[in-house]
C-alpha cells in the first residue's frame, strides 16, 4: 500500500462523497418510511452499495412483489456495471485476486469514471489510490444511511412531509442522465408507454420487466449507431 | 420497530447483493474471455438503464394525483437547467405547495 496514493484517492473521492451523502440519507429515510428497519437499510447499503438499485429495491418491497422480481430488478438497474468492469479491465488487471474482489465490490459510477480517466491519462491505477477513492464514498454512505433512517423513523406517513415524490423524481433524474445514449427518446417512450399499459392490464410487478424488455428490444432492432463513448451524466452513489 | 432484522428481508437483500456483485465483476470476467460483444446485444444492454428506470417513472406519473403530477412536471422542467438535488428540491416544494397551499 502506498500512503501517498491512498490519500490522493481520498482527496479525489471527496467531491463524490459530498454529492452522494444526501442520497445515502434519502435512502435511509425512504427505506425506513417503507417499512425497513434501520439495521436492514444499513445492511442493504453495506452489501449492495449502489444508490439507484437500493431505491428501486425499496420501491418494490413496498408493493408486495415476488422476491425474485425484486432481485432481478436490482440486477437490471446495476447491469451497467458489467460494461464498466469490462471497460476498466486493462487498468485493474495487475490487481491481485483479493484486490480485484474488493475493487469490484465497491465499483460505482464515479469510481469507474475516475479510474478510466486516470488510466487513460497514462497514470498508474494503484490499488491504494483505488481503495482510498472508494472508502471515502463507502464509509460515509453507511453513516448517512443510518442517520437518514433515524430521521425517517420520526416521520410516520411519508406523504405528510412530501418525501413520497422524491423517489419518482430521483428516478426521472437518473433516466435523464442517460439521455446521451443512442435511441434514448425512443427507448424511454416505448418503455414508458408499455409499462403504463402493462401496469393497467397485467398488473404491478410485471410492468417493470415488460416495459424494460420492450425498450431493450426496440434498441436491439433499431439501426446500430456507433455511439461515441458518451459519458452518462447520472450522479449517484 | 420490533426486530432489527426480518429473515425474508435479509434473504432478498443478500440475493440482491450477490446479483449486484455479479454485475460488478461480470464485465471483467466476460472481457477476459470474449473478444467482442455483438452490436445488437450491446445496443440492448446500452438501453437497459433508461428502459428499466422509465418503467418506475411513467406509472408513478400516470397513477399519481395532481399533486404528484405537478411535482414531477416541475422537476422535469427543472432538469433543463439543474442537476439532481435541485430537481428534488423543486419537486418537493411543488408537492408541498399543492398539498398545503392548494389542498390537493
Amino acid at each position: 500500500m502506498s500512503k501517498a496514493d491512498f490519500f490522493e484517492g481520498v482527496r479525489n473521492g471527496t467531491p463524490v462523497f459530498l454529492s452522494a451523502a444526501p442520497f445515502g440519507a434519502l435512502f435511509g429515510a425512504i427505506a425506513v418510511a417503507n417499512g425497513q428497519t434501520i439495521a436492514e437499510a444499513v445492511l442493504m447499503s453495506m452489501t449492495i452499495f449502489a444508490g439507484a438499485s437500493q431505491l428501486v429495491g425499496i420501491e418494490l418491497f413496498g408493493q408486495n412483489i415476488a422476491p425474485w422480481v425484486i432481485v432481478l430488478s436490482i440486477f437490471a438497474v446495476n447491469f451497467r456495471h458489467i460494461l464498466y468492469s469490462a471497460a476498466m479491465a486493462p487498468f485493474v488487471r495487475h490487481f491481485t485476486a483479493v484486490e480485484k474482489f474488493f475493487a469490484f465490490f465497491v465499483l460505482t459510477d464515479p469510481q469507474f469514471a475516475e479510474t478510466l480517466r486516470r488510466g487513460e491519462a497514462g497514470r498508474k491505477v494503484s490499488f491504494s489510490w483505488y481503495i482510498g477513492f472508494a472508502l471515502v464514498i463507502y464509509i460515509p454512505w453507511q453513516v448517512m444511511t443510518a442517520l437518514g433512517g433515524v430521521f425517517g423513523q420520526l416521520i410516520g406517513d411519508p406523504k405528510v412531509i412530501g418525501i413520497d415524490v422524491l423517489l419518482p423524481i430521483y428516478f426521472m433524474a437518473l433516466v435523464l442522465g442517460f439521455r446521451k445514449r443512442p435511441n434514448f427518446l425512443s427507448v424511454v417512450a416505448i418503455s414508458g408507454a408499455v409499462s403504463v399499459i402493462a401496469y393497467h392490464t397485467v398488473g404491478s410487478p410485471w410492468h417493470v420487466s415488460i416495459g424494460a424488455l420492450a425498450g431493450m428490444a426496440l434498441a436491439a432492432v433499431l439501426p446500430v449507431k456507433r455511439a461515441p463513448a458518451a459519458r452518462d451524466t447520472a450522479q449517484e452513489g | 420497530m420490533g426486530a432489527f432484522f426480518h429473515a425474508d428481508m435479509i434473504a432478498i437483500i443478500l440475493a440482491g447483493a450477490v446479483a449486484t456483485f455479479l454485475t460488478r465483476i461480470g464485465g471483467y470476467w466476460l472481457v477476459m474471455r470474449m473478444k467482442t460483444i455483438p452490436p445488437r446485444l450491446e445496443a440492448a444492454l446500452n438501453a437497459v438503464p433508461a428502459a428499466v428506470l422509465t418503467t418506475l417513472v411513467a406509472p408513478a406519473f400516470f397513477t399519481g394525483g395532481p399533486d404528484v403530477q405537478v411535482a414531477m412536471a416541475a422537476a422535469l422542467i427543472a432538469s433543463l437547467r439543474f442537476s439532481v438535488l435541485p430537481m428534488l428540491a423543486i419537486g418537493w416544494c411543488a408537492v408541498m405547495l399543492m398539498r398545503y397551499a392548494f389542498g390537493v
